[in-house]
């Protein structure tokens, strides 16, 4: 890539940051040049996000159908899956499976609870109603 | 103590780390792109059977850690290296390192990393930061991917530097040990010894996924998406194959760049052994890498998707393969 082919297309991150590329300069010397975000990784990353809107708004629904807990639905909204949420709270993954059928949720001692909401950093009232309240 | 330290903005997090940690021993002679390249960090592998959000789990450059490591070993710089159960034991070791005059290089997970837009936190674990000093309850931290520094408070910073998922940081810290001036002898060895092993990596292993047969086969799998996962995951899995090859942290080209740019350092350190004329294929393979990036985004935005668009994608990476295979035998051939 050539310094002056270096993109400049404003990403979320380039108002925070820019970035640095490794480019050549005319004489074919590799020099670093500052981007403020590529267009093409723009999209992908528009890609993911609207992916997980996606994975989120249908948690929701089979939370809302009694498909599944709100654990489905928190673990959506916080990019977890099964193993992620299991290390940050210490239970086994087949033991959040258990939890994700709501009969077994609705009867989960306060304890455990607790530690759910801990690894979604939210309060537990807000983890049973599958409400947010904040960011 | 006062510690002696600079922040440098860098391309990627790891040899940007490594780089800030020795520029005062190397009188900035490590450079970001020479200590990519003395720590092997190019690589390409697609891993079978593991998805990392949702998606395929592929990588343009060696295992977290690897980077710093083989820098500091290949220099001769003896290295404190630390991972913690506790969070608490954990911090106050940092403490007495910054206590004892180090900067001191911490592994993170950046979900909770406060100084990152939100759009760009996942639980990706492996970014590397430095912390250079304390003042009360607050850490002064040096991000080489950021312009400027910030600072964390004890909480936030042991909320990251104990992230849960895959490659759990663990509190892992790093720095090298306080030695003597690293000689310009010691840097040509370690170059040498860098090239050798990125040799190793790319062409001898033994395993389809890696290296780069493992890009060829990628190529070819990617020709099966369409048919395999529709057209919509398909597009969502390019997507993610581009962020891995382009987001912040790469340098652009999937840190092919980066390694031309080594290469051409590379020459100036050892003349006479053609390194500047495989810096520029490697500048080609980064240049193809993002023709490839441009095609998968037209397949993502939806504007292409047919069958052949596929497979003009595909054929890309096959070429990229040919084309860094080549690369990397003439490192291969070179008479040290």
């Amino acid at each position: 890539m050539k310094k002056d082919e270096v993109p400049q297309d404003l990403s979320s991150l380039g108002k925070i940051t820019q970035e640095i590329c490794y480019a050549t300069d005319s004489s074919g010397k590799y020099v670093t040049a500052l981007s403020s975000g590529w267009e093409v990784k723009i999209k992908a990353l528009d890609v993911a996000w609207a992916d997980i809107e996606k994975r989120i708004e249908s948690a929701k629904q089979q939370v809302l159908n009694k498909q599944a807990s709100p654990l489905l639905f928190f673990m959506e909204y916080r990019l977890m899956d099964i193993s992620i949420l299991a290390d940050y709270t210490g239970f086994w993954k087949w033991q959040i499976k258990r939890h994700l059928k709501p009969k077994v949720f609705h009867q989960l001692p306060a304890k455990k609870l607790e530690k759910y909401a801990a690894a979604f950093n939210i309060k537990v009232k807000d983890l049973k109603n599958m409400i947010i309240n904040e960011d | 103590m006062k510690i002696e330290f600079e922040h440098h903005q860098a391309a990627h997090c790891e040899s940007g780390v490594t780089s800030n940690l020795l520029r005062i021993s190397s009188q900035g002679k490590i450079t970001e792109p020479i200590a990519f390249g003395i720590g092997a960090g190019l690589f390409f592998a697609y891993i079978p059977l593991m998805k990392i959000n949702n998606g395929p789990a592929i990588a343009f450059r060696t295992l977290p850690g690897h980077i710093f490591n083989r820098t500091c070993q290949s220099l001769g710089i003896s290295v404190i290296r630390k991972k913690f159960r506790s969070p608490a034991k954990a911090e106050s070791f940092l403490r007495e390192s910054l206590n004892n005059g180090h900067a001191v290089g911490c592994q993170v997970g950046v979900y909770y990393l406060p100084y990152f837009p939100k759009e760009y936190r996942f639980h990706f674990n492996a970014h590397n930061i430095v912390v250079y000093g304390r003042e009360e309850d607050n850490y002064l931290v040096s991000d080489p991917i950021m312009e400027s520094t910030n600072i964390l408070d004890s909480y936030q910073l042991e909320r990251v530097r104990f992230a849960k998922g895959a490659l759990a940081p663990r509190g892992h810290l790093y720095f090298p040990e306080h030695g003597p001036a690293i000689s310009d002898e010691q840097i040509k060895h370690a170059i040498k010894s860098g090239i050798k092993k990125n040799v190793r990596n790319m062409l001898g292993i033994p395993f389809s996924f890696a290296g780069v047969k493992g890009i060829k086969a990628t190529g070819n799998r990617i020709k099966k998406w369409p048919n395999k996962l529709g057209l919509q995951k398909a597009g969502s899995y390019l997507a993610q194959m581009v962020r891995m090859q382009e987001e912040i942290g790469t340098g652009g080209g999937g840190f092919r760049y980066i390694y031309a740019a080594f290469l051409q350092e590379a020459d100036a350190w050892l003349p006479g052994k053609g390194l500047a004329a495989v810096s520029r294929m490697f500048t080609q393979a980064g240049d193809l890498w993002r023709t490839a990036a441009v095609q998968a985004s037209g397949i993502y935005k939806g504007r292409i998707g047919s069958q052949q668009d596929f497979d003009v994608m595909g054929n890309y990476l096959v070429e990229i393969a040919e084309l860094e295979k080549e690369a990397f035998l003439v490192l291969k051939k070179i008479k040290w």
